[in-house]
């Protein structure tokens, strides 16, 4: 009898389970618990492993939207870009899992929100919406050094995701979102190599390896998908095959990528042949959402409604054939 | 003869500590009751850590005796190409579902070229075969020769680690005792080390070495670097033992 050749691969070991929020036994406010990664194989090959948690989709809610928003996602998002609290609930009816809330507002050079206003913003998100969040800082090292550990403080227990820790900016947000018990992600510039580095020094600092999320950072498509690609496939590959250090779920920032490239911009006027610019947009970001689905991707952060509802039954077309 | 369990214990905790997978239990050439000393190691090593245990014996009743109390996962260590002594290994362990190490040698002794090794290992894995021993679960050791004693095989052993993964489907696992290579030679550790990495290279699967030597566990873990198996950060050794851990 002829030897039935056999490609499909044994691995070594899972991808850790992060767990995003928590509820009142635990110390937290979450009416909603969500998990993370916990693969035994590569995406969607059900033969090969498992996926015990579907990939989850986090909508995009910012204190401080960008002035250069799409025109199409600006009208789509109609009064609800001045109101975060309302923006969430807005998304989680679409069917966003969770929120990520970026401070961009605290930015120095922007509206330069104080710690208080940010404090004052976060409870009252954890007070209207029952889902996990995630919360990202502005991207100015010494503003966000001074708030998100205050938010962190004031959240205390309910395993909020924090980001982004920095290869040269992680200590102070790590030790904070150890010591109040949350996770954080740790951000790398589309490079296995500091991300590995950055994983190893963050869990030196005493973060379990089950509270740290990697952000591999994400190019859209046609702007460095496939780099982001490539490095997502290296890390799990590696991951699976035994390595601790590069063993965590990858968050992808999709929605703020693909929504400043030129194809989710332009009029339709400006470019006839590209055709309905509100279509091309949402477009852009599920084609990108999905190839971060094929590279590992665990959370997808979106922001257009129709690019949440599609994607969210794409991922539970392709989870059916794990069923 | 004292027993030191103290002595045992911390010695298996520091190799497991320093990024060794399994341990080598042998009771030495002096010991008046092997079969005793082997259950006494075991039992003491296993108490400490839960390490694979690989039993290192050429009297297969100590072997035994090994995997009588051996909690976990045992290595054999080792059998002769030798068909009337191997058959009864690949029985022991496919029984006792335990590894086992092959040596390429049998009673005419040590091959002194690379086609008698190959000759022994195509041997070994035919009878692995009939015994549907499982290949995964099989080492092949070529047998390495002190280097001031058989200095013209070294190059040999070192191609027959290669030419013996291309025996089989899936390819058959190789192990080398390193410390052999430098017996009786003064700069023992360059020696090791050298050759480890070269073997290395040629695809060995694993070896049985001084786990508290760490420039050679350092040379180790840089090579599988190099051969792209890890991936590159700037603390890989550090990440390399945490993650053994």
């Amino acid at each position: 009898m002829a030897e039935e050749l056999n490609f499909s691969m044994k691995w070594q070991q899972p991808i850790c389970e992060l767990q995003l929020g928590a509820g009142s036994q635990e110390g937290g406010s979450r009416s909603v618990v969500l998990r993370a990664g916990g693969e035994t194989g590569l995406p969607f090959l059900f033969k090969e492993g498992s996926m015990p948690h579907k990939p989850l989709i986090a909508a995009e809610v910012t204190d401080a939207p960008e002035e250069d928003l799409p025109e199409t996602l600006r009208q789509d998002l109609k009064g609800l870009l001045e109101d975060p609290v309302l923006w969430s609930k807005k998304m989680l009816e679409v069917g966003a899992d969770l929120i990520c809330l970026k401070l961009s507002g605290i930015h120095p050079d922007g509206r330069a929100r104080s710690v208080d206003e940010s404090l004052t913003l976060v409870k009252g998100l954890l007070s209207a919406v029952g889902c996990p969040l995630i919360i990202l800082g502005c991207g100015h090292s010494q503003k966000d050094n001074e708030v998100l550990p205050a938010v962190s403080e004031a959240a205390r227990g309910e395993k909020i995701l924090f980001g982004d820790a920095l290869q040269e900016n992680y200590k102070t947000l790590t030790a904070a979102c150890i010591a109040d018990g949350h996770s954080v992600i740790a951000e790398s510039p589309i490079d296995v190599n500091i991300a590995k580095q950055l994983n190893i020094l963050i869990s030196d600092l005493g973060m379990p390896l089950d509270r740290i999320a990697i952000n591999p950072t994400i190019g859209a498509l046609g702007y460095g998908l496939e780099y982001a690609y490539s490095i997502m496939e290296r890390a799990r590959n590696a991951a699976l095959s035994g390595d601790k250090m590069l063993a965590m779920p990858f968050v992808c920032f999709v929605g703020q990528e693909t929504w400043r490239t030129k194809e989710s911009k332009v009029p339709q006027k400006d470019c006839p042949t590209w055709g309905d610019a509100r279509q091309r947009g949402i477009l852009w970001e599920v084609v990108t959402a999905m190839a971060m689905l094929q590279a590992g991707a665990d959370i997808l952060t979106l922001r257009h409604p129709e690019s949440i509802r599609m994607v969210k039954s794409e991922i539970a077309e392709l989870m059916k054939r794990g069923a | 003869m004292r027993k030191d369990g103290n002595f045992i214990r911390d010695l298996a905790r520091r190799q497991v500590n320093a990024g060794a997978d399994a341990l080598d239990i042998n009771c030495g050439p002096l010991s008046k009751d092997p079969v005793k000393d082997m259950v006494w190691l075991v039992e003491t090593i296993q108490a400490e850590v839960s390490a694979v245990l690989c039993l290192d014996s050429t009297k297969r009743a100590v072997i035994e005796a090994g995997l009588d109390v051996c909690r976990g996962k045992a290595i054999i260590n080792s059998s002769s190409a030798d068909e009337d002594k191997l058959a009864g290994y690949l029985e022991l362990a496919k029984t006792r579902n335990a590894s086992l190490i092959a040596l390429t040698m049998d009673r005419n002794g040590v091959p002194q070229n690379k086609e008698k090794r190959l000759e022994l290992a195509a041997q070994i894995l035919d009878s692995a075969s009939r015994a549907d021993f499982p290949l995964t679960e099989l080492y092949l050791d070529p047998v390495l020769m002190p280097i001031n004693v058989a200095q013209q095989q070294l190059y040999d052993i070192l191609q027959v680690i290669n030419d013996f993964r291309l025996l089989s489907a899936p390819a058959v696992q190789t192990v080398l005792g390193l410390s052999n290579i430098s017996q009786g030679a003064k700069s023992r550790h360059i020696i090791n080390r050298t050759f480890l990495v070269m073997a290395q290279a040629l695809g060995l699967s694993a070896a049985i070495l001084d786990p508290l030597d760490k420039e050679l566990m350092q040379a180790l873990v840089t090579g599988e670097l190099i051969l792209n198996k890890t991936i590159y950060c700037d603390s890989y050794i550090d990440a390399y033992l945490k993650s053994k851990r």
